[in-house]
Formats: structure tokens, sequence, C-alpha cells
């Protein structure tokens, strides 16, 4: 019998994970003689507090959604996908060719045929580290890691190489302006007023709440989520159910690889328009993040994700009008992962106890 | 080439493999003891900035290097209660403290002497300096044996040697000691050796606590010996190659040696494009020279050359009613 009620679960334990790691900061920030309560304010009025900053929050909630969604579906099947980040590159080169050498008539058929690309490359990149992990035993951390290197290399290899474009910049040239994807200052933008202008956000964003709801559908309304999620609980159970380990090992990773891959729909086509060294800066690894925070629930992954976007834009209004440079997120990321993740019983142990006890005084009542 | 030429290699390639060996030896203490620990590399980062921050500030190097090893040894405590006391996920611990470190150095830094995320330059007595072994000279002047002793035996920092000596003492403990013996049985079947009344929490806090110490040497020396301070992300990926050296290795010291040794001696490589087009009469590329130790590792781990197998009980937290 779980010991605590659903919604303590899913909401207390994370919201005090996210408090601590929040403490934390604020310790952080003391020690180095800002103002926390100051620091607040400006990343609440940076990320938040207009159009503007809405528009770029909403551009790296996107990536993040895409990324902690890949890390939650692996993690259904009990996996560790840290390779999100090689597999958002392998996408980024996927976008990069499809928009390049294909002459798209339209901007929605060029999303289409990048999303494709962008999965496709992605769970490309994915499927190796799963078929050693399948076939071989050998451990999809630490393949994935070496994926990420490899990955890193690759690009830097094709964008100084084959990729490049004229002049001195190691990035393709850019893409072609029928691949150009509506911006949410193009689509929002009425007469006069221009809201989200020059803000990065774009029509990818709702590419990825839809892509929640699809992993939403796939996990706890599918035979294959079913099995993904038998495949998490207990490996020999599902053997003995009849699900084959390797078909759920190799599908699971190659979802996930998909979905960090399509994250270059938002970066590389939606911002950048062109494929740059480094276009992911991290993404991959604040999936981990995400989908810690999130509890591996697409609708948890969605609000980290915002969450996390929100964290991103202040740390750079942040950067911009104080002293604290913006590693300051990196420091507030790896507390989360911290607490959500590998601490997480330091803070669900006492909630355990005190639900235990005040159930016990309800029974002795 | 000639042979100078080919002892420079050799010369920086112990220069370069000694800390991706200290941090090797650091997880096959800690590997061999059940706990993965992917945090090697947060591990020597938050001890490079804190050497060199100290042997900045007091310019004493062996400060420095005490002053890292706290630092390293702080992040190992962490890592040690969430993957052993509070039996949490060893791989996401090890993922945080990488964050951790990456993140705080540059913020500290920044905080302290405000110069981009870096410390100031280290001078004369806040490095380590390199160390001339007696007759260097003197043997010079003889065939073979002289210039190799002179230029790649002699003339490294303390560190090199310490790092040399690390490994036959880390085969003597794992293989000779009775501490080691209940160390790799407790990364095999800690349920045996509970059974056996020896604590289990207690021999995995020592194996954490030496990965700690080693990987505090391996970021000091970074800051001071190889460079001369920190800077940003110095660590440079040396923590995962360290880790797939020791997949490499195959969890055992000898071997650690040889597998640092032969990333070492890429890294020299891909330091000198020039050499390699010289020698093979066509260029290789330098991406490749910095990758292949990954791919190495990932053709090891598909078992093409033999099969890599990890302690058995590793990254599980001990448990101990089941």
């Amino acid at each position: 019998m779980d010991v605590m009620p659903k919604w303590a679960e899913v909401v207390l334990v994370p919201l005090i994970s996210l408090v601590l790691a929040a403490i934390l900061s604020a310790l952080v920030i003391l020690a180095i003689g800002e103002n926390p309560w100051d620091a607040l304010m400006l990343m609440i009025d940076g990320a938040l507090g207009s159009t503007y900053g809405w528009g770029y929050t909403l551009y790296y909630a996107t990536n993040f959604i895409f990324t902690g969604l890949a890390v939650a579906i692996a993690f259904h099947a009990r996996m560790f996908n840290i390779g999100g980040e090689g597999q958002a590159v392998l996408g980024g080169l996927g976008v990069a060719l499809v928009c390049l050498y294909i002459p798209w008539p339209h901007w929605s058929l060029a999303l289409v045929g990048a999303t494709l690309g962008a999965a496709l490359f992605g769970a490309a990149w994915a499927a190796i580290p799963a078929y050693l992990q399948a076939k071989r035993g050998s451990h999809i951390v630490i393949t994935t890691i070496m994926f990420n290197f490899i990955a890193a290399a690759l690009l830097n290899y094709l964008l100084i190489g084959a990729l490049k474009a004229d002049g001195m910049e190691p990035a393709t040239p850019k893409f072609a302006e029928s691949a150009h994807l509506p911006s949410f200052q193009d689509m929002f933008s009425f007469g006069e007023t221009a809201l989200f202008r020059g803000a990065p956000a774009n029509i990818s964003f709702f590419v990825a709440v839809l892509a929640c709801v699809a992993v939403w559908a796939l996990i706890w309304k599918t035979r294959l989520g079913y099995e993904i999620r038998a495949f998490g609980h207990s490996e020999s159970a599902a053997k003995y159910a009849g699900i084959s380990p390797t078909k759920i090992i190799m599908v699971a990773m190659m979802i996930s690889g998909g979905l960090a891959g399509m994250m270059a729909i938002n970066n590389v086509m939606g911002e950048a328009e062109r494929l740059v060294l480094n276009a992911v800066e991290g993404a991959g690894f604040i999936g981990i993040a995400v989908a810690l925070m999130g509890r591996s629930h697409p609708f948890g992954v969605f609000l980290a994700a915002i969450l996390f976007g929100f964290l991103y834009q202040g740390g750079a209004e942040l950067a911009l009008w104080t002293s604290i440079p913006r590693e300051l997120i990196v420091v507030i990321q790896a507390l989360v992962i911290l607490f959500t993740g590998a601490l997480d019983q330091m803070v669900r142990g006492p909630l355990e106890k005190m639900f235990l006890a005040a159930r016990r005084n309800k029974a002795e009542a | 080439m000639d042979f100078l030429t080919l002892l420079q290699i050799l010369d920086s390639t112990v220069r370069l493999a000694t800390p991706l060996l200290l941090a090797c030896l650091a997880g096959l203490f800690s590997e061999r003891a059940g706990i993965f620990d992917i945090g090697l590399e947060g591990k020597m980062l938050a001890a490079a900035f804190m050497s060199g921050a100290v042997a900045y500030v007091s310019g004493n190097v062996w400060l420095g290097l005490l002053a890292g090893i706290g630092a390293s040894m702080a992040l190992s405590v962490i890592h040690g209660l969430a993957s052993i006391t509070f039996k949490g996920n060893q791989l996401i611990s090890g993922v945080a403290i990488n964050f951790l470190a990456a993140g705080l150095t540059v913020v500290i830094a920044q905080s302290w002497f405000a110069q981009g995320g870096r410390t100031p330059q280290l001078t004369g007595g806040a490095r380590f300096n390199p160390v001339e072994l007696p007759f260097a000279e003197a043997f010079r002047d003889i065939p073979i044996f002289g210039p190799i002793y002179a230029e790649l035996i002699s003339g490294h920092t303390i560190i090199v040697y310490i790092a040399a000596l690390t490994v036959p003492l880390t085969w003597w403990i794992l293989y000779r000691t009775r501490f080691g013996l209940r160390l790799r049985a407790v990364g095999e079947n800690p349920a045996a050796v509970d059974t056996a009344g020896v604590s289990v929490v207690g021999l995995r806090y020592a194996a954490v606590g030496i990965c700690g110490i080693l990987c505090g040497i391996a970021g000091a020396y970074l800051a001071t010996a190889l460079q001369a301070g920190f800077v940003k992300d110095m660590s440079a990926g040396r923590g995962y190659i360290a880790l797939a050296a020791l997949i490499f290795a195959k969890w055992r010291p000898w071997y650690a040696l040889y597998a640092t040794l032969l990333f070492g001696f890429l890294q020299a490589l891909a330091l000198r494009p020039d050499l390699i087009e010289r020698v093979l009469s066509f260029k290789v590329n330098g991406q490749l020279l910095d990758v292949l130790p990954y791919i190495l590792t990932v053709i090891i781990l598909a078992g093409f050359v033999g099969k890599a197998i990890p302690p058995r009980a590793g990254g599980e937290p001990y448990v101990k009613e089941r």
C-alpha cells in the first residue's frame, strides 16, 4: 500500500525539493554579496514581465519540453538517457539537411519534413547505444555519454567541412526563406501592436505541446506504453508476460532520441535558421532536471520546462544587470537534479513518517 | 620522426595521462565498491578551482592541493549521502555533482577574483614545478638511455610521480590487503559482506572517500601543474575519458595505467597535427583524435574486443532486509 496519498507524491515532494533548491540558491546569491529577493524580482520581471520576456521563456521551454519528454520516456522503461544532448545535435543535423537540400514550397510542409528529419536523426543516434544495451549489455548511461562527445565532434567536423558556408564562421548557410517558421511575433501581432517583438518563440512551441499530449497517450493509452511501463517496473515480470526486452529497449530509446532530436525544429529551424556549433547549449542535460522535476509525467514535464525556461531567461537578465553570472542557473539546475533525483529519499522519508503518524492518529481516534 | 620528437610526444603523453590516471583510479576504488561515479568530472573541476584559488591567495601550492582535495571530498560526501545513506540513484547524483561543480566554480571565481570565472595566473611557489631527478644531467650523454631518462622520466612535477606510485599502491591495496578484499567483495556481493559482520556502509564510504582524495589530486594537478591557474570548464571532459579508461581497463589498476597512457598519447597527438601529417603523409582529422577514446570505449563495450564486465553490485544501493 502506498504510504502517501497521490497528491503528496506528485505535488508535495517535487515542491519541497524545489523549495530546498531555492533556499540553497538564495544562500549562494547571499554569499556572493547580492540580494536574493532583488535577484528573484529581477528574474520575474525579465522573464515574465513583458511579452518579450515571455517570448524567450517559452522559446527555452520549448527546447526543455522536448528533451524533458525524451528523458521521461526512457525513465518509464527504467533507462537513463543521458545522451539527449548528442541526440539533439544530430536532430539539428537532420533539420539542416532537410532545410538546405529540399526546396520547400511552404513553411508548413517544411515543418513536417524537418520534424521527421530531426526525429529520424535523433532516433538513429539513440539506436546504437540502445542496441548495445539490448544485445551486449553495455550500460546505456556510459554509451550515451560517449555518444554526446562523438556527436559534438561529428558536428564540428561537418561544420568546418562539408556543410560550411562561405566565410570564417563554422556554420551552414542560412536556410531558404520558405523554411522560415512563423514566430510568435508573426502570429500574435495585429495592426500596430507588435507582441513578442524580437523574441525567438515560434510555432514549434505548439508542436512541443502536441508532443506532450502524444507522449501521454502513448504511455497510458496504448499497448506499447503499457509494455514500456511494465518493463520499467520489472524486467523479469515483463519477460514472463511475453514482452521482448530488446524490443522495448530499442523502441523506448528511439522514441526518446527522436524527441530529443525534435528540439532542433525550435532552436535550429525556428531561431537560428541555420546550423551553428553548440546550438543545443546544454538543453539535453536540462531535460534530466525537467523530467525528474515533472515526475516523468508529460504535464509535469510541461510545467517544469516552463519553470526552467523562466530560470534560463531570468538568469540571462541577472547576468545582464547584476554581477551574478549566468552559471548560477547551472547551480540551480544541479540542486534541482540533486533534490528531486538523487536525494529524493531524504525529502520523502520524513514526509512518509508524517503521513504514517497522521494515519495512526486517525485510526486511534 | 626523429628520436627527440618521439620523446617530446611521449613526454606530453605522460603529462596529459596523469590527471586521467588519477581520476581513473579514483573511479576504480568507487566502482569496485559498487558505487558508480560519473561525477569524477565535477570533482576534478571543483578541486582544480579550489586548489588554484587557495594557491593564488596563499602562494603555497601544497595548501592549494589540500584545499582541492577538500573541495573534491565535499562533493564525495554529497555523493555518499545520496547513494549510500539515502539509497538514491548514483548516476543522477553524479550528474548533479557535475553541474554543481560546473556552476559553482564559475560563480565563486567571478565573485572572488572578478576575472570572468577564472583565477589569476599562478607563479613561483603557487605552482608545482618540475622536479629534476638525480643524475639527469650526468646521464644525458649516454645514448638512448640518457635522453630517455633526462627528457622523459626526469623533469615532471611531483604529482606525476605520485600518480605513477598510486598504481602499484592501488594494486597492493586491492589484492593484498584485507581492506581491499572486502572492498572488492562489497562491489560484487554486499549481502555476503554484511553477513560476515563487516559494515557495507563503512566500506562504501571509505571507497567514496578515497575516490574524493584521488580526484582532488587530479584536479589540483590541472590547475597548479599542467596549467597555471583555473579556467572555466578546465576539466574538459577528462572525467568522462577517465571513466572510459576505467571500462577499457576492465576495472583493474595496471590496465588503468595502460589505458590512460593510451588516451594521453591520443591527446598528445591531437596537439601536434603537423607531426602526424609528416609521419603518415596524410592529414588526420583533429576531431577524430579527440573522440577516439570514446569510440574505442564504445567498441570495447560492444564486446568486439573482449567483454567488459562491471562489478556485479555496481549502481545498486544496498538494502539490508532484502
